[in-house]
């Protein structure tokens, strides 16, 4: 199962190295990791999707994490009320015949073309994962060239 | 005043109240040595790094205090690496400086250079690359709290030759204000009254305690705890001495060595009350058959070592030694009669015991180790063999007197190991219970401990084998001996040219003189005890058995 958590961690040479390597060494996955600074320059905010198969070893990932010395504080959103939301951005097939059919797929989303040319056009999306999903299915129809995620953002 | 980053360091050593750093010269630490010629702290000079780190480590788990090692870039920085995994696998307080070549040169595959935080990131509780002066007195400062503090390890401090020669202003920080690290001491008043409540319920109630009761200081709340509720006690080998071995109430070391009386009460209790033990495969053997009608109650100071293993009812994560003080003032006796009269029979039943035919043997050889030194000796081992019979055979009483590698099970660990516990308690008699194949993983440090005048004595139990693997050989692969005999150096003749003592021990009735010898003599001593060749460690219990199928005809 993947379980969303955010680390307020020490915006420093090394941290995420730390981070990498305390998943790696219990042969854990990171399925998605977004870091940036945070208001406070000295402290980055990182969102981290991980697999968990069992509750234990998300236990143990939260612990793991917080021993670390970098790490400031963590929040599990697998039972918590939170935002998350992710940016994609999709080159699918276009022609002036299909624009019309492709905006209306658009519309029902929060995405938009950003760039295209005669035979491509770059979608700029923004969305909960389901709602990232539904619009991947729907753009299946166009031809997916190629599909850039940001990895997932969450916050409480 | 203005001072250079190398004196920078020594003087926050000082600070620190460091006495004694073990280490190795070399090019980058050059400025550092320089220092160091006419600084009080006492240097000892190893012949190798990776004894350089185990020496601290030592030095560290003889007196409590942090350990402290200096090597140079490159080679000399890994080459401390199996001590401070080994620090890292075993909670010991250790803080290892490494020069690392000119902050410009990193990356650049520099001459001795090595990525020593890179290398170190997975083996140490943290660890620093200092890139400017200014940072230096706050990194050292944090380095020994967090190596000293929670659960105490491993810290490493890369130091880039130009940054021990930038000048800056000393000032030592005042305090230090690590935000993400705050470990807790006090354990939770309703856990420990959970636990008070489950102890009082108990029938069949076991201590199990860990090195994390050493660590604590928590020896004396564990024995009257165990007074208290009338409840056998059970240690690890790294919590040897938490408990002494001569009470009635001790079972001695569990686990795949331990003795058959531990395991089957531990199987069979109903109540496990663990104390800075982490539920190691060593002690618990097969995880889903362990202990299967038993609560479980984790005192640990380190969060991830609770529900790790084996899942705790009640949980306490703290300070052992408060937390067992609160505990005891809340616990009421249960009743335990008719358990430990079964715990006393299975006593009476398994005891430890060797066929004693005349030769030497390697548990009769530390039976008169503990008896020629009243048990009052600090007792370092290396690993293997030599371990695990010291372990079983000599009677551990006392807190800080017993030095081996748990975790990593680090072979050549014990004689540098020694000579850093001596230099922290000169007034000891200070042993390394040795194997023929250990002792020769450091014997380099003959020369360390003839040159510093640090008289540890080492009983080499001399079996010609690598006597575990040898022993494995010949109970799971058909005494087929695959590179486990070994090809020896005199002992003798070889501590003789280092210009310490040596007896070669080719008779039982020779074992207490040879060790009496070695007491009177007023240098390092080798005992090259020529033991019996295929002994075996009993009991055994096989890996991935129940801790209770044990093998060695005593159960």
């Amino acid at each position: 199962m993947r379980h969303t958590i955010s680390v307020l961690v020490e915006n420093k040479p090394g941290v995420l190295a730390r981070i990498a390597g305390l998943f790696s060494a219990r042969g854990y996955n990171i399925a998605s990791l977004a870091v940036s600074e945070t208001l406070d320059p000295t402290i980055s905010y990182m969102t981290m999707v991980v697999e968990a198969e069992d509750e234990k070893i998300l236990e143990q990932i939260k612990k793991q994490l917080n021993k670390l010395i970098d790490v400031i504080s963590i929040t599990d959103f697998t039972k918590k009320e939170h935002v998350d939301r992710e940016l994609i951005l999709v080159k699918v097939n276009y022609s002036a015949k299909e624009k019309a059919n492709l905006e209306k797929v658009l519309k029902k989303f929060v995405a938009k073309i950003v760039r295209h040319s005669t035979d491509t056009a770059i979608i700029e999306a923004v969305g909960d994962q389901n709602q990232i999903k539904q619009l991947l299915e729907n753009l299946n129809q166009f031809g997916i060239k190629e599909l850039v995620r940001s990895g997932r953002l969450a916050v409480a | 005043m203005k001072l250079n980053g190398a004196q920078i360091l020594l003087e926050s050593l000082k600070c620190e109240g460091v006495e004694v750093m073990f280490g190795y010269p070399g090019g980058v630490v050059l400025p550092i040595f320089d220092k160091l010629y006419d600084c009080p702290i006492r240097f000892i000079l190893t012949r190798h790094e990776q004894g350089a780190a185990h020496a601290a480590e030592g030095y560290a788990r003889a007196t409590g205090k942090v350990g402290v090692c200096l090597a140079t870039s490159g080679p000399g920085a890994t080459n401390l690496t199996t001590g401070i995994a080994n620090a890292y696998m075993d909670s010991i307080p250790l803080v290892a400086i490494t020069g690392q070549v000119k902050t410009n040169l990193i990356g650049n595959d520099a001459f001795q250079e090595a990525d020593v935080t890179g290398v170190t990131r997975p083996i140490t509780k943290h660890n620093y690359l200092v890139k400017n002066v200014k940072d230096l007195a706050r990194i050292i400062r944090e380095a020994f709290h967090i190596a000293s503090t929670g659960r105490p390890g491993p810290v490493v401090i890369d130091l880039p030759v130009d940054v021990q020669l930038q000048e800056i202003e000393f000032i030592w920080p005042e305090a230090v204000n690590l935000r993400g690290y705050k470990p807790t001491y006090a354990g939770h008043p309703g856990q420990i009254k959970k636990a008070a409540k489950a102890i009082s319920e108990s029938r069949k109630p076991i201590i199990y305690v860990g090195g994390g009761a050493i660590t604590s200081g928590a020896d004396k709340e564990i024995k009257k705890l165990a007074e208290k509720i009338e409840a056998p006690v059970t240690m690890t080998l790294m919590g040897l001495g938490a408990f002494p071995m001569t009470h009635e109430l001790s079972l001695g070391m569990l686990g795949m060595h331990g003795t058959a009386y531990a395991n089957h009460a531990t199987m069979e209790s109903d109540l496990i009350i663990a104390i800075g033990a982490r539920f190691d495969d060593r002690v618990t053997g097969r995880i889903d058959n362990f202990a299967p009608n038993a609560k479980v109650i984790h005192i640990d100071i380190d969060p991830t070592s609770i529900s790790k293993n084996v899942e705790a009812d009640i949980p306490i994560v703290g300070d052992a030694k408060n937390i067992l003080q609160e505990l005891l003032g809340m616990v009421k006796k249960p009743n335990t009669a008719e358990w430990l009269k079964t715990v006393n029979h299975w006593k009476k039943q398994y005891p430890l015991k060797y066929k004693d035919d005349g030769k030497i043997k390697p548990q009769y050889v530390i039976e008169q180790i503990y008896e020629a030194t009243k048990g009052e000796a600090i007792i370092c081992t290396e690993v293997g063999q030599n371990q695990m019979w010291s372990c079983q055979w000599y009677k551990h009483t006392q807190p800080r007197h017993w030095i081996s590698s748990g975790g990593l099970g680090t072979m050549g660990f014990g004689f540098p190991a020694a000579i850093g516990a001596k230099v922290g308690c000169p007034g000891k008699i200070v042993f390394d219970i040795a194997g023929d194949g250990s002792i020769q993983m450091n014997i380099q440090e003959l020369a360390t401990a003839v040159a510093e005048k640090i008289h540890v004595k080492v009983a080499i139990l001399n079996n010609g084998y690598l006597g575990m693997v040898r022993q494995w050989q010949e109970l799971f692969y058909k005494k087929r001996y695959s590179f486990t005999k070994l090809y020896n150096p005199d002992f003798v003749k070889l501590a003789e040219s280092y210009g310490a003592a040596g007896i070669k021990v080719n008779k039982k009735e020779e074992v207490r003189p040879a060790i009496e010898k070695a007491l009177s003599t007023e240098n390092v001593v080798f005992m090259d005890f020529h033991i019996e060749e295929e002994e075996n460690v009993f009991p055994m219990v096989p890996a991935g058995e129940a801790i209770n199928r044990m093998i060695g005809g005593m159960a």
